[in-house]
């Protein structure tokens, strides 16, 4: 295999797996401050999408998206004020049936906004066809900007948790609730905050990927399972690994295409995440007692 | 007379007396002709919209004009999501609690296998807008399709590709039944034109990025051209990915690239892709004196002034499979078997996808020539010059 064409695996496989590692980061934040798993993950980058582009009709580019993440960081509060806060005590189980409920009422909630045809947002830089060249290797601009951005964002992430006052109220919660709130840490705001900070991250890597893949209303049910089974093969819980875990994923699927027929390469991301189960339960990064602290 | 002999009676006479006016509508009134459609509205494709948007207009034409023989039409359309289960259990109920006299549709070939023998068991007249020649072949009592074979489009696009000089190419197919019938077909004709195919690959069909497998096609540097077969938007994603890569390679796609949507979802992409497909999309452009103008034109002036969106090939379908049914049901009347008949005797109907001659061995009705080689030029489909 000669330089330029794995580049070309590599590029796509980075873009893929950053995708992965965002909904994985957004998992792994509501996880952390409420032990949820929220299955509607995979929704808020749908609605970041389609929002954007139904925005996009009178408003410019970067104000739609704006606009569009910040309505979906709403929708993500209002979910949380109006399901989850007020269960006291909640079981796993209960949570899980929960989410999975909300995310098959968003989804029919969008195909009654937005029908059932495919949307995309333009390409933020030429058309369909232009493309940059690196290193030998032609790649979309978009695909840049789709990892430019989404390392951006955790790269922010990671500042914010670890130097602002609010991410630090938000781990001390995820850390001890009980130990929290007698800091006079409000906990139930942090789980509110918790689901739009999720919500707003999907929603801008949905809105900067909907040229590529296009925005359809059950976009988001693929994307939040493959989301799950990259929060769980780095860890649950922990940031960092998401993006390392979504990384190899990606990757390891781009370059099953260049051995196997592609139509195995959702079989491949399954088993791999079969085997580090086996082998290591609690994720390729995650040990059995960082576990159970919980921490960011 | 005793209380209870009195009551008796009286529920018995009762009895009579409903049963008889239950029976006076059926004779000597109009009876309203139900027909079920199973679309693929919503789901990864599309087809179903135009094909449903179809039939309910032409339905309403049909009814302002009094219907067939003084019959109206009710046209019952359920939405199956391009699912084949989905088109297994609306089917049955269309059959068993509508009683419906035909079923139009499905959109999908994967669906219509799914119900083939349904229909075929229960005696069912079922259209298909499906395009596998697997749902004809082998031909089925009540089951007839519309679309164009898929085998005459591998062998149009085969044609050009000879006078091309191309002789070794790719392949890549949606997994949905049209995709596999496609790759079957495409595999099958090739030795006949003197074509190898050097990679076959099947992508999913909602596939979001497809650039690992052009990577891999790029890798082979004796591909002369690329094959792309599928009715989703997927296919769109496949030319993106290939011009983004800077490859020029030629692209030929199957007759379901026939809806100005993939064009528009494929942008810069889908300029220059050779496709075969049927007529409608080019109508003004034809002849005069093209048997098919006239019905391509009308059909393409009241779509489009009633849903403010393009034709396709698809609604297309539709349409043919709406005329022919109710041309059959004109002249036998509505004795499912006589209409059968009727519909197996039919020659020379002009429908949007070409002119139809059926036959006992033919329940298509079309062949090479309902197809004319296309391609899209500025974001619009025009006929393809050699």
């Amino acid at each position: 295999m000669d330089l330029s064409l794995f580049l070309q695996y590599l590029f796509a496989g980075v873009s893929y797996g950053i995708i992965y590692a965002i909904v994985a980061i957004g998992f792994n934040i509501i996880y952390n401050t409420t032990g949820i798993i929220n299955f509607a993950q995979g929704e808020f980058l749908m609605l970041g999408g389609m929002i954007s582009i139904s925005l996009h009709a009178f408003l410019p580019l970067p104000v739609a998206i704006a606009l569009a993440v910040l309505i979906t960081m709403l929708v993500g509060a209002l979910i949380e004020v109006v399901f989850i806060r007020w269960i006291d005590q909640p079981s796993v189980l209960r949570m899980i049936i929960i989410t999975i409920g909300i995310s098959i009422l968003i989804r029919e909630a969008a195909l009654h906004i937005w029908g059932e045809g495919v949307r995309a947002l333009p390409y933020f830089v030429g058309t369909a066809v232009t493309s940059v060249s690196i290193l030998g290797t032609r790649v979309s601009p978009q695909v840049l900007f789709v990892i430019g951005v989404c390392s951006v964002m955790v790269v922010c992430l990671n500042f914010f948790f670890k130097f602002t006052p609010l991410g630090r109220e938000m781990r001390a919660c995820a850390a001890n609730r009980r130990a929290a709130i007698l800091c006079g840490i409000n906990a139930k705001n942090m789980v509110t905050f918790s689901f739009m900070l999720s919500a707003g991250i999907g929603a801008l890597a949905g809105a900067v990927m909907s040229p590529i893949t296009y925005t359809q209303y059950d976009n988001g049910t693929g994307l939040a399972i493959k989301g799950f089974t990259v929060a769980i093969l780095g860890g649950l819980g922990n940031t960092l690994a998401a993006v390392a875990a979504g990384l190899l994923l990606g990757i390891i699927e781009a370059f099953s295409v260049s051995v196997l027929p592609l139509a195995f390469q959702d079989a491949v991301a399954i088993a791999i995440l079969l085997v580090i189960l086996f082998l290591r339960p609690h994720g390729l990064f995650g040990n059995s007692a960082a576990a159970r602290l919980q921490e960011f | 007379m005793k209380k209870h002999v009195r009551r008796g009676l009286v529920t018995l006479v009762a009895g009579a007396a409903a049963m008889f006016s239950l029976l006076l509508p059926a004779v000597g009134q109009a009876e309203t002709i139900k027909i079920g459609a199973v679309l693929a509205e919503t789901g990864p494709s599309f087809l179903g919209v135009p094909e449903a948007n179809t039939l309910k207009m032409l339905a309403e034409e049909l009814n302002v004009k009094g219907g067939i023989n003084g019959n109206k039409v009710e046209m019952i359309i359920k939405d199956t999501g391009g699912k084949p289960e989905s088109a297994v259990s609306f089917t049955k109920q269309l059959i068993e609690e509508e009683k419906v006299f035909a079923i139009i549709g499905p959109s999908t070939s994967g669906e219509t296998m799914a119900i083939k023998n349904i229909a075929e068991q229960t005696e069912t007249l079922l259209l298909s807008c499906a395009a596998a020649e697997v749902i004809v072949n082998p031909v089925a009592k009540w089951v007839f399709k519309t679309p164009q074979m898929d085998s005459d489009a591998v062998k149009k696009i085969y044609m050009e590709m000879k006078n091309k000089g191309i002789s070794k190419i790719a392949v890549v197919v949606s997994n949905s039944g049209f995709g596999k019938a496609g790759k079957e077909q495409l595999l099958k004709i090739a030795p006949e034109f003197g074509i190898q195919v050097l990679i076959d690959e099947t992508y999913d069909k909602a596939a979001t990025d497809l650039s690992a497998v052009v990577a891999k096609l790029m890798a082979n540097k004796e591909i002369q051209a690329v094959v792309n077969w599928s009715i989703e938007p997927a296919q769109s994603i496949v030319n993106k990915n290939i011009r983004q890569a800077g490859w020029q390679v030629p692209i030929f796609q199957s007759h379901g690239f026939g809806n100005i949507k993939f064009v528009q979802a494929a942008g810069a992409g889908a300029e220059g892709v050779i496709f075969p497909a049927g007529r409608l999309l080019v109508a003004e452009t034809l002849a005069a004196d093209h048997p098919q103008k006239e019905v391509l034109v009308n059909y393409k002036k009241a779509y489009e002034a009633k849903y403010k969106e393009d034709v396709s090939t698809f609604g297309g379908h539709a349409y043919d499979a709406f005329h022919i049914l109710c041309r059959a049901i004109g002249e036998a009347g509505t004795d499912k078997a006589k209409v059968r008949n009727a519909i197996e005797n039919m020659k020379g109907f002009v429908g949007t996808g070409g002119v139809f001659n059926f036959s006992a061995q033919d329940h298509n009705g079309l062949g090479l020539d309902a197809f004319e080689m296309m391609t899209v030029k500025d974001g619009k489909f025009a006929l393809y010059q050699k």
